[in-house]
This record gives C-alpha cells, sequence and structure tokens, in this order.
C-alpha cells in the first residue's frame, strides 16, 4: 500500500515496528514504532506518557514528510 | 551414521498459544515438537531431530539479533549437522525469523539450513539469496507437501549431492548463476527461443531477470503549515463491531471512515479488526495504531492546516500483495482527488 500511495504522487511515511519489512517492501520515509501490537503506544506508562511517545513519533514523522531524501531513509530520531 | 537436525518452529506451532503468547522468549526442547513429528516422519532413519528451539514471533521480530544470537546458542549445545526452519507459509513475522535464523546459522554454524515459505511471505524476499527456500502453499493446508520436501532437501544438503535446478528441487530461486555445456551453440538456443515465442509455444530462459520494483520518492513536503494530512494503516483499525466485516486475515477489502468530530479514538467506538497480533491494546486505544488524538491536538496548535476528515484501514495479514496494491492505488485515487498533501501509514 506504501508504495502504491508513492507511486500515485503522495510523499508517504510509514510508522512500523518490522523495519526490515518496510523495507523490503519499499517503503521510502521509514519511522521505527514501538511494538508490534501497539505501534504508537506503549501501554506499561501512563496515558500521559504513552500520549507523549505518539506525539514524538508524529512530530517525527512529520520532520521525515519535510525532508529530502533520493534513496530509502529510516528516520531514528 | 544419522544427522543431527534441530528444528526451529514459533509458538504457535509448538502449541503454547496464538497472538496473546507472541512475546514469549526462546527456549529449547530435546526432541520433536508440533510439525516436527512429520519432520522426523519424513526424515526416516537417515537423520534425527535432536531437538526443537521455539520463540514467539512478537519476540523476534522486535529483538531480531538478540533472538538470533539467543537461538543460535542454544542451537550450537545440541551439535548439529543442518537446521531446518518452518515452514512458514504466508506468515510474514515467522517467515522472517526462519530467514534470519537459517541466515545466522549458515554464517556462523557453517552448516545447511532449510526453510519453506509462500513466495509472497517477505522472508522470502528478504532471505531468498542467502539459503535454500522450500516454496510452499500460503497456509499449513499444505504442511503435508512442505515438510517431505523439506526433508528431502536438507538430506541432499548433508549428503553432499548436487542440486537441480530451482523448479526441479522445488526450492525459491536463489539467482545463483551456474555454468553448464550443452550440445547446441548458445546462439542457435537463442534462435529457438525467438523462434517459438514468435509461434507462441513455451520455452524456458536459461536467464531470468531479476524484477525490481522500487517507486522513487516523493519531493518533500514544502508548507506544512498549509498541509492536509490523511491517516492510512494495515493495522485493521475500525469503527467497533467492523462493520465492512473486514477480514481478520487475507483481508479482501479496505474500510474508508469518517472522523469528522472525532478528537479521539476511544475503546467505545474503535476497535481492530486484525487477526494477526494481540488485539488487546488496540482495542483499549486505538490512537495506539491510528494516531488520531494526538494529530487534532496538532492541528489545532497550527502545526499542519488539516487532518483529513477520513482514514483508510485494512488487515495486513497474509494479505495478498496484488490486493494490497490494488486497496493502496485506489485510496491514493481518492487522497489526491480531495486535496490530500501527505499521508501517514502506520503498520502494526
Amino acid at each position: 500500500m506504501v508504495k502504491e500511495i508513492e507511486r500515485a504522487g503522495l510523499p508517504v511515511v510509514h510508522v512500523c515496528t518490522i523495519v526490515p519489512i518496510s523495507l523490503t517492501v519499499g517503503a521510502n520515509r521509514i519511522i521505527p514504532a514501538v511494538a508490534i501490537p501497539h505501534p504508537l503506544g506503549d501501554p506499561s506508562k501512563t496515558a500521559e506518557e504513552e500520549k507523549q511517545i505518539r506525539r514524538r513519533l508524529v512530530e517525527r514523522s512529520l520532520k521525515a514528510l519535510q525532508t529530502e531524501i533520493t534513496d530509502q531513509t529510516v528516520f531514528n530520531d | 551414521m544419522s544427522y543431527r537436525i534441530v528444528h526451529y518452529i514459533n509458538q504457535f506451532y509448538a502449541g503454547i498459544g496464538g497472538e496473546e503468547k507472541a512475546d514469549i522468549r526462546p527456549e529449547i526442547r530435546e526432541g520433536v515438537v508440533g510439525p516436527g513429528m512429520a519432520l522426523k516422519g519424513a526424515l526416516g532413519s537417515e537423520a534425527t531431530v535432536v531437538a526443537t528451539v521455539i520463540c514467539g514471533d512478537s519476540y523476534f521480530a522486535s529483538n531480531m539479533e538478540q533472538a538470533s544470537a539467543e537461538i543460535l546458542e542454544m542451537m550450537k549445545q545440541y551439535k548439529p549437522d543442518a537446521v531446518v526452519a518452518g515452514p512458514a507459509f504466508n506468515a510474514g513475522r515467522y517467515g522472517t525469523a526462519c530467514g534470519a535464523i537459517c541466515e545466522a546459522v549458515m554464517k556462523n554454524l557453517g552448516i545447511p539450513a532449510v526453510s519453506g515459505m509462500y513466495p509472497e511471505n517477505p522472508g522470502v524476499e528478504m532471505y531468498k539469496k542467502s539459503f535454500y527456500i522450500v516454496e510452499t502453499p500460503d497456509s499449513a493446508v499444505g504442511m503435508r507437501k512442505a515438510i517431505p520436501a523439506m526433508a528431502k532437501l536438507v538430506l541432499k544438503l548433508l549428503k553432499g549431492e548436487t542440486l537441480g535446478t530451482p523448479a526441479e528441487e522445488g526450492y525459491i530461486e536463489r539467482g545463483i548463476r551456474k555454468n553448464k555445456f550443452y550440445d547446441k551453440l548458445a546462439a542457435e538456443r537463442a534462435v529457438d527461443m525467438f523462434v517459438a515465442k514468435l509461434q507462441g509455444k513455451p520455452f524456458v530462459t536459461e536467464y531470468p531477470m531479476p524484477v525490481f520494483d522500487r517507486v522513487p520518492p516523493n519531493p518533500a513536503v514544502k508548507d506544512m503549515k498549509n498541509a492536509t494530512i490523511a491517516l492510512v494503516t494495515s493495522g485493521g483499525i475500525c469503527p467497533k463491531g467492523n462493520p465492512d466485516h473486514i477480514e481478520a486475515s487475507s483481508a479482501s477489502k479496505f474500510g474508508e471512515y469518517d472522523i469528522t468530530d472525532v478528537k479521539d479514538l476511544t475503546c467505545d467506538d474503535f476497535c481492530t479488526a486484525h487477526g494477526g497480533y494481540d488485539a488487546t491494546y488496540a482495542d483499549q486505544d486505538a490512537d495506539r495504531v491510528l494516531p488520531v488524538d494526538v494529530l487534532r491536538d496538532m492541528e489545532k496548535e497550527g502545526v499542519f492546516k488539516k487532518l483529513y476528515n477520513k482514514f483508510y484501514s485494512t488487515v495486513g495479514n497474509g494479505t495478498a500483495v496484488a490486493s494490497a496494491k490494488k486497496f493502496g492505488a485506489e485510496i491514493a485515487r481518492k487522497l489526491i482527488a480531495d486535496g490530500v498533501t501527505a499521508v501517514i501509514l502506520t503498520s502494526t
């Protein structure tokens, strides 16, 4: 899906836990996430801390979308 | 003498549990477990399954390097002559684990390793160059065919027998070229193929071309303050009750859901339809998969102009690549028509 959205001309960022699969599939802008059943959350934290984790991942995603790249890029921070 | 084989399987095939147990750490047990019984039968007297390593799919996928190292150490204690992993069919995390382990076994222990997967399993694309993967159907229905083929291949490798072509042996092409002598000159063979092609007759190429499907990245978003951001997910998030009946695996459709006045995905209104991961956390708070709450905050703060008023969702669990391609293209068409600037796509 990521690749087809990109092919259609929309910049897309893939937030996912298993980065090697995302690279294999062909995503270009990749944000490593927290864990498979909760990529943008962490149930072991308080609701507030969890929302902060999520906020950071979304901020990183928006930053990735605003970054010019020429090849597949994993945005670690 | 009988060769010593260590078998690798996941928590599901070990009978430990499904997604709720997918985070178990690796353990090793003496003898066969689960599909190891069929493997033992197929190997006959020539090889023995001396031990079985079991690991949760999510644990492996989330800690690939550490889990591989732990598993190698466990395997070493049983002095294997070869390792068999899976078959993983079309299970993505399981296939990735089988691939990573077999690759590590070949590299670090210097012994043969064999697995079995469906060609669309992401583990195939990642590891097919490193070792032999037997082609299997997409589900465990194919177990009875997969296990004998894997046993046959590993025995051949152990005995140092020359392997035939992928089609002859039933493994997935690894991109290895071998020199071979023919009575006919290359030019003659090429003309024969060309003539067959012109006549619409079947012919087999001697050198299949690899297929690369890469899409170059689109230019970055220049004006985020005026951008409309859309959310898409393969994590199966949908309104409670899954009104479109998106399948828990091998999804045949995607859903389009309005979030015009939704500020937060609460457990009263949203859940996941996904059957390939433990749904507990997504059902409690779907923002953990699809970050609507945070995006609403940022929209209010003016970081970007607008969160698109619909999100698109499907279940990425054994879903055919052809279906995913179709969903992606359709979703993109709708988003572009509505003036969306960029997309955040989340996967579990």
